[in-house]
């Protein structure tokens, strides 16, 4: 499976990471590689097969309905520099 | 007899005794640490004022006559699991700075069980990686010979054991990062069973793949560890709740009968041979001990690393995505957000963005069903080969890792040649088993050999109990390194 450049700038952009054309490039080669050994898997007959999406299955785990305590906003903001009126302040994503 | 050459137990029972003080054994355990960590680099971050405070706490306790499970007893955590106000980084620079504001349900339970928390230990960025080679911050060295490589992620915990600078470690194992670097340190490495214990605080690598395990010196020393951290935690939904078992009581050392499968598809090509003799003389030794010995086969064992190598990075492309520099981490800003996030996201290793960029293109439209939804199912095949062996057997005996501890920078460019490093490990995390790795002998360079022993669902006592009678038959667990001194300007 050979990825194209433009493939991998996609990949990127979705992921919304940032690459350098050598990191392109590098990550061109490196993902066809592991792609190349995950076709491995089309030798297996996987008809009928259920999917498995943990190792112990459970269901519904469910919890009372009940308002507990938050953690104090202080500690919450406490990681960022960029905050006001107890709210994390972002560029704005729409237009006025 | 010098201190911190205690075990966990023996240190524990002193306490109780009151032959020493939790001050001592951490004050020297600090020294060492300072003495000789420049060098080995098996801590991130040293909280030693904490960790001395924490102890003085114990001994008021102690001489108050409380009996807790580890009384000031100094153990090391991995910086991948937060800890209230102290610096939790998951060795990545997108979290330099993050001060948690809460402790990790196993860290609420070491200092539960009164336990002093000597620092935090290295990772690779994120727990992806063999080698710790992928932390952002520094390389932990192996302190058999510091040329070499300590395995990863959790190689700063498996290092620090390894080198007495500290009791007991805890780790995270998501294809084999608590058994592998026990393995290359020669220590005890436990992976629970996959709901045994909380993940709650632990930050997520694989959320279907990741648990937290624990380093001890011996088979008793991981287990005192494991048994404090194990309990039903309803803030992870998929904690188990099943009955309190007593995990020391178990461990009798009687394996007469006991059914211990060899899978022939893990003595394969590529395994050095030394690494093979040592674990068949292990398994002789056991037959010799009375377990009875069964060959096995548990046939798509060759597709576990495909598998995993789409599950594990589709998981983490989902659980990174997380990291934007909005609430925590720096934020490096651009011309709009959307511009702002990506550059932020450049403080990514390549590691970690080779992951997020391999996992968005297994779960991106059009490709989902060819790999991730594969992967789903070929995990299904893999499960249920463990699931018909564990008709046949109690434990199934295997090489930790086809080799011993490599060189630093000998596997760094090429990151198949790396992940091939767990191979032997990485089937148990996609399906329902547990397991461990002990020493069971060592190379021609003087490099620890690991054997691993994995059980059935919820089966620890199990392997706990058979390593625990490979150990009391062999002295491999006395050996320790011989450590090279370092300046102790820190």
């Amino acid at each position: 499976m050979e990825l194209t450049r433009q493939q991998v700038e996609q990949i990127a952009h979705l992921a919304r990471l940032d690459l350098s054309a050598e990191e392109i490039t590098l990550y061109q080669n490196q993902l066809s590689a592991i792609l190349d050994a995950a076709d491995r898997l089309t030798e297996l007959d996987l008809d009928g097969v259920l999917p498995t999406a943990r190792a112990v299955p459970m269901q519904n785990v469910m919890r009372p309905d009940r308002v507990e305590p938050s953690l104090p906003l202080e500690d919450v903001l406490y990681n960022t520099d960029h905050q006001a009126s107890d709210q994390f302040v972002i560029q704005a994503i729409l237009d006025d | 007899m010098d201190i911190t050459d205690l075990t966990l137990i023996e240190l524990r029972d002193a306490l109780r005794a009151g032959a020493t003080s939790s001050f001592v054994a951490t004050q020297a355990m600090i020294d060492r640490i300072v003495t000789y960590d420049n060098a080995l680099c098996s801590y991130l971050n040293l909280t030693d004022q904490d960790a001395l405070q924490q102890a003085s706490d114990a001994d008021s306790r102690l001489a108050d006559g409380e009996e807790l499970p580890l009384l000031g007893v100094p153990i090391a955590v991995k910086d991948i699991i937060c800890t209230s106000g102290v610096e939790t980084t998951a060795g990545s620079k997108i979290l330099e700075g993050f001060i948690p504001p809460y402790d990790a349900f196993v860290v609420e339970k070491l200092k539960e069980a009164g336990a002093v928390i000597l620092g935090k230990t290295n990772t690779d960025e994120f727990a992806m990686g063999s080698s710790t080679e992928n932390s952002a911050y520094v390389t932990t060295h192996n302190p058999w010979d510091v040329s070499r490589v300590p395995g990863g992620s959790s190689g700063g915990s498996a290092a620090a054991v390894a080198a007495r600078l500290a009791y007991g470690a805890l780790g995270t194992d998501t294809g084999g990062s608590v058994r592998q670097p026990a393995s290359f340190c020669g220590v005890v490495g436990l992976r629970p069973t996959y709901g045994r214990v909380s993940r709650w605080g632990v930050i997520a690598f694989a959320s279907s793949l990741d648990q937290v395990g624990t380093f001890g010196r011996n088979v008793a020393d991981c287990t005192a560890l494991f048994q404090v951290i194990t309990g039903h935690d309803r803030r992870d939904s998929t904690s188990l709740d099943v009955p309190y078992e007593n995990f020391e009581a178990v461990l009798t050392g009687d394996v007469a009968g006991l059914r211990v499968g060899i899978p022939q598809e893990y003595f394969i090509a590529g395994i050095e041979p030394e690494v093979e003799a040592a674990v068949r003389t292990a398994i002789d030794k056991l037959a010799e001990l009375g377990a009875e010995i069964v060959e096995i086969s548990l046939p798509h064992t060759e597709y576990a690393l495909p598998v995993y190598y789409l599950i594990a990075p589709a998981e983490a492309s989902a659980n990174l995505a997380r990291y934007d520099g909005v609430r925590y981490g720096p934020r490096l800003k651009a011309d709009d957000m959307i511009a702002t996030v990506k550059k932020t996201r450049s403080l990514f290793g390549a590691e970690p963005k080779r992951r997020i960029m391999l996992g968005t293109y297994a779960l991106s439209a059009g490709y989902y069903d060819a790999y991730y939804g594969r992967a789903l199912k070929a995990r299904t095949l893999i499960k249920n080969d463990f699931k018909r062996a564990f008709e046949q057997v109690d434990v199934i005996a295997t090489p930790t890792s086809p080799t011993t501890a490599f060189k630093i920078g000998a596997k760094v460019d090429d990151p198949l040649s790396m992940y091939l490093s767990d191979i032997f490990t990485l089937s148990l995390n996609l399906s329902a088993s547990c397991g461990l790795s002990l020493p069971c002998g060592f190379d021609s360079n003087g490099l620890p050999i690991g054997l691993q022993l994995i059980g059935d669902t919820l089966q620890e006592a199990t392997i706990l109990n058979a390593a625990y009678a490979y150990e009391q038959a062999t002295d491999w667990h006395e050996r320790a390194p011989v450590l090279p001194e370092s300046s102790s300007e820190q």
